[in-house]
């Protein structure tokens, strides 16, 4: 896991530090009309253009930061960025140390940055998880409940027709219908940038619900297929015959066994939410955690993106073994050897 | 000239049954999960001859039955709507009409090939059992709608402005607005109205099918062939080759797709050669798959191998080296170019092929290790038969079902994920009709104009919703064996 982490901070990290990206970070900064000559010496005084293991050791923590006297005289320091320097100094300042580096888009720390974004974020994956892990428990087993009849039949289009579209999709209808000034409804607002300081029903439904209905999908039908076959198991069919009634036989029999598969799902699709997030977010304007990635992407703000893969691979990773641990708990037939 | 409406003169007739018919037919729907739902279901009485015939008759046996009476009337309905359309066109029967008129040529395709399949139905194989299964058939229409429309668009056919001329005057116009200074030649509406840069959104939505039904099965064909060459020594071997390979597939996918597109596909990166280079370790992998494929077969009939090693591998190389090798790029060694792949669209490609090939290696790898300890393989090793043989003539021909099925989902996926690019605006021109970048630019005036933005949205829901019943048809079907 730990490999994992460290092999795609490094991809990212030569990724963003291949010399197009740097020329174009050098202009950013600078001047756009500066000559080829300029942008060396601007990265030059700056450490960008020091080789590239040696600035990932520096970013991570486990070489000292750079100290250079730049071609203008002045002295500058990784560890001391921004402030006025004369004497050189040996420190590190890495990831290790807690020190994320500075936004070259934001002009702040990365480290606060993704601290308010993440919680804006968090906001709205709860939201997410409260509306969709259960409407989709609840589709998946009613529609596993009676295999073939018609109200699996009606579901299964329902959850095939939401995987089928992706929140661009859905979003772009969602506000067509329940937000424009045309010819919609009004029912709701068709941005969220007022949810970020005080969330309502009003412009925080559409985002939650753009989201929710991609993942539900997906679970509603492993929950109808893990309800299917749990229907057919043995059990069941001697519940039925003790005289148990259908009711009963899914509340207390059926139900926790076909659960244990869905569980993995959800946990799985947080990866797949985080893209979901970036779409969203986009679209309906709220400045949360993937409207940062965005914006880093698109200005190749390196430490902020750097700090942005190292928090999307944890959370992947993370609930990787979320998943892998809760298998067993609720698995009875697996132990921990 | 006037304005079109929806249905024109046709609307006098068709509108107030539709008015009715549609609401019943949804009331219907949902009263009968609600019935099928709450109440029990009807008790059943065998017949004599082997039919059931219901015995407790009430609304668990008359809904249903109203329900389908209702839906085959809608469908008449709207296949009413579409044959009066084509017939009359846009000056009779509205902007409905001028759609169906100018899909003629779609609807004569798609008429052609069911009529084709459902006639040889029980000779064609797994196809043709596709044509027993309703929702098979619902999918099976929806994707070939889009590529047939797809085809005919990509030779100038249906489309009737030029996705990319701006119209003066056209500017945010609604759908059916005549297009100003039209000349007796030129299509004299917008029929589904113009965009902010006055552009036909209709033309364009049938060019955006072009660009998907070009790259997405081509993408997902090679993003296969590289889970398939890697997944296979993968579960049949097994031990460090494995660890290692899962490893980095596992690393591709921890990344988040859109970080990937961002730090792959922007023009910084295009400039280094990255994506190019790429694609001449990814577009490799087909040349080794056909290879080895070929030599594992007649390995002990040298002529017979040295002949279709020929045949297959030098027209392949000659397209392999063409689709690298590019006039003015990073990559330039080839004299012999027999075209140039557009950079952005081999961006688009390259980074949809190695998105989606970890997730291709993962599935077949399970299956390889499933299907290795089975009875044919161990006596394939006992005969003497050499890895890869087993590997591709033994093993991946009794996986085909469960890659089949996953083939077609992930087209539909390949298709969100060049949504996605488009969306965000990465990889192919801005001007570009494809789907994702016309929503993209739809969107920002959505609150007032709906319709530049919703045309392409309800494209690629149904080509992706088409794909997903296809493959739940097709798994339906080959499970049934």
């Amino acid at each position: 896991m730990l490999l994992t982490a460290l092999c795609l901070t490094f991809i990212v990290f030569f990724l963003t530090n291949l010399y197009p990206n740097l020329e174009k970070l050098a202009k950013n900064q600078g001047n756009f009309r500066m000559s080829d000559e300029q942008v060396a010496t601007f990265l030059e005084n700056r450490g960008y253009l020091q080789p590239l293991p040696i600035k990932y050791g520096q970013w991570l923590g486990v070489l000292p930061g750079y100290s250079i006297v730049g071609t203008d005289g002045k002295l500058r320091e990784k560890c001391r960025a921004g402030e006025d320097i004369t004497e050189p100094q040996t420190a590190f300042c890495g990831v290790l140390q807690g020190d994320w580096g500075q936004s070259t888009v934001f002009k702040d720390t990365v480290s606060s940055i993704i601290g308010t974004r993440l919680g804006l974020t968090g906001n709205l994956m709860l939201w997410v998880f409260l509306l969709m892990v259960p409407s989709a428990l609840l589709v998946g087993i009613l529609a596993g409940m009676r295999e073939g009849s018609g109200l699996d039949r009606s579901l299964s289009t329902f959850s095939i027709t939401t995987t089928a579209t992706p929140e661009y999709v859905s979003g772009v209808i969602l506000i067509a219908v329940f937000s424009s000034s045309a010819v919609g409804l009004k029912w709701f607002k068709g941005t969220a940038t007022s949810a970020m300081e005080g969330a309502n029903f009003e412009n925080f439904f559409l985002p939650v619900l753009t989201i929710a209905l991609y993942g539900m999908g997906y679970i509603a039908r492993m929950t109808r297929a893990s309800m299917a076959e749990v229907m057919t198991a043995q059990y069941i069919r001697t519940a039925r015959l003790k005289g148990v009634s259908f009711k009963n036989i899914v509340v207390k029999h059926a139900l926790r066994n076909a659960l244990i598969a869905p569980f993995t799902v959800i946990m799985l699709q947080f990866p797949w939410l985080l893209n979901g997030v970036v779409i969203v977010e986009t679209l309906f304007n709220y400045k949360g955690f993937g409207w940062v990635l965005v914006q880093a992407a698109g200005n190749n703000d390196i430490e902020l993106l750097l700090g942005v893969s190292v928090v999307s691979v944890v959370v992947v990773l993370v609930t990787q073994l979320i998943s892998d641990i809760g298998y067993v708990y609720l698995n009875p037939r697996i132990k921990v050897s | 000239m006037e304005p079109l409406s929806w249905t024109g003169a046709l609307g006098t007739i068709l509108d107030p049954i539709l008015y009715i018919l549609g609401p019943a037919f949804a009331a219907l729907l949902v009263l009968r999960a609600l019935v099928a739902g709450v109440m029990a279901a009807p008790t059943m009485r065998t017949n004599p001859d082997g039919t059931l015939t219901a015995v407790s008759g009430g609304l668990p046996v008359m809904i249903p039955r109203l329900s389908n009476w209702a839906g085959l009337a809608f469908g008449l309905l709207v296949v009413a709507y579409l044959l009066a359309g084509a017939i009359m066109g846009a000056h009779g029967a509205g902007i409905i009409g001028g759609i169906s008129q100018q899909l003629v040529p779609v609807w004569l395709s798609l008429i052609a090939l069911f009529v084709a399949s459902i006639t040889f139905k029980r000779r064609l194989g797994l196809y043709g059992k596709l044509f027993d299964s309703t929702i098979g058939m619902v999918g099976f229409a929806l994707v070939m709608f889009w590529v047939f429309v797809g085809i005919y668009a990509g030779f100038d056919m249906l489309i009737t402005h030029d996705p990319l001329s701006q119209v003066s005057g056209m500017k945010n116009k609604g759908p059916g607005i005549p297009m100003r200074g039209a000349t007796a030649e030129e299509f004299q509406w917008y029929l589904l109205g113009g965009d902010n840069l006055a552009r036909d959104v209709f033309s364009r939505v049938l060019s955006g099918a072009t660009i998907v039904i070009a790259i997405a099965p081509l993408a997902t064909l090679f993003a296969f062939m590289v889970g398939i060459t890697l997944g296979l020594p993968a579960g049949y071997y097994g031990g460090k080759l494995d660890t290692f390979l899962s490893f980095l597939a596992n690393l591709i996918l921890a990344f988040p797709v859109i970080l990937l597109f961002y730090l792959l596909v922007t023009p910084e990166i295009v400039q280094t050669g990255l994506p190019q280079f790429m694609a001449v370790v990814l577009f490799f992998f087909p040349l080794i798959f056909f290879a080895v494929l070929i030599h594992s077969r007649y390995r002990t009939q040298p002529g017979k191998n040295t002949l279709w090693l020929a045949v297959v591998l030098v027209p392949l190389f000659l397209l392999y080296m063409s689709a690298i090798n590019g006039e003015g790029t990073k990559v330039n060694i080839w004299p012999l170019d027999f075209f140039d792949i557009p950079p952005g669209i081999l961006v688009v490609f390259v980074s949809v092929v190695f998105v989606n090939s970890p997730t291709v290696f993962r599935i077949v790898r399970g299956l390889a290790m499933d299907i290795k300890t089975r009875d044919y393989v161990a006596a394939a090793q006992t005969r003497g038969e050499r890895p890869w043989y087993i590997m591709l003539w033994e093993i991946l021909p009794n996986a085909r079902g469960p890659l089949i099925v996953d083939f077609c989902l992930r087209i539909g996926y390949t298709t969100i994920l060049l949504g996605t690019l488009g969306f965000f605006g990465l990889g192919l021109p801005p001007e570009s009709p494809d789907w994702g970048s016309t929503i993209n630019d739809g969107r920002k005036l959505l609150s007032i104009y709906l319709h530049p933005a919703l045309p392409p949205a309800f494209a690629l829901l149904t080509l992706v919703l088409g794909l997903n019943l296809l493959a739940d048809g097709l798994r339906e079907e080959s499970l049934r064996d």
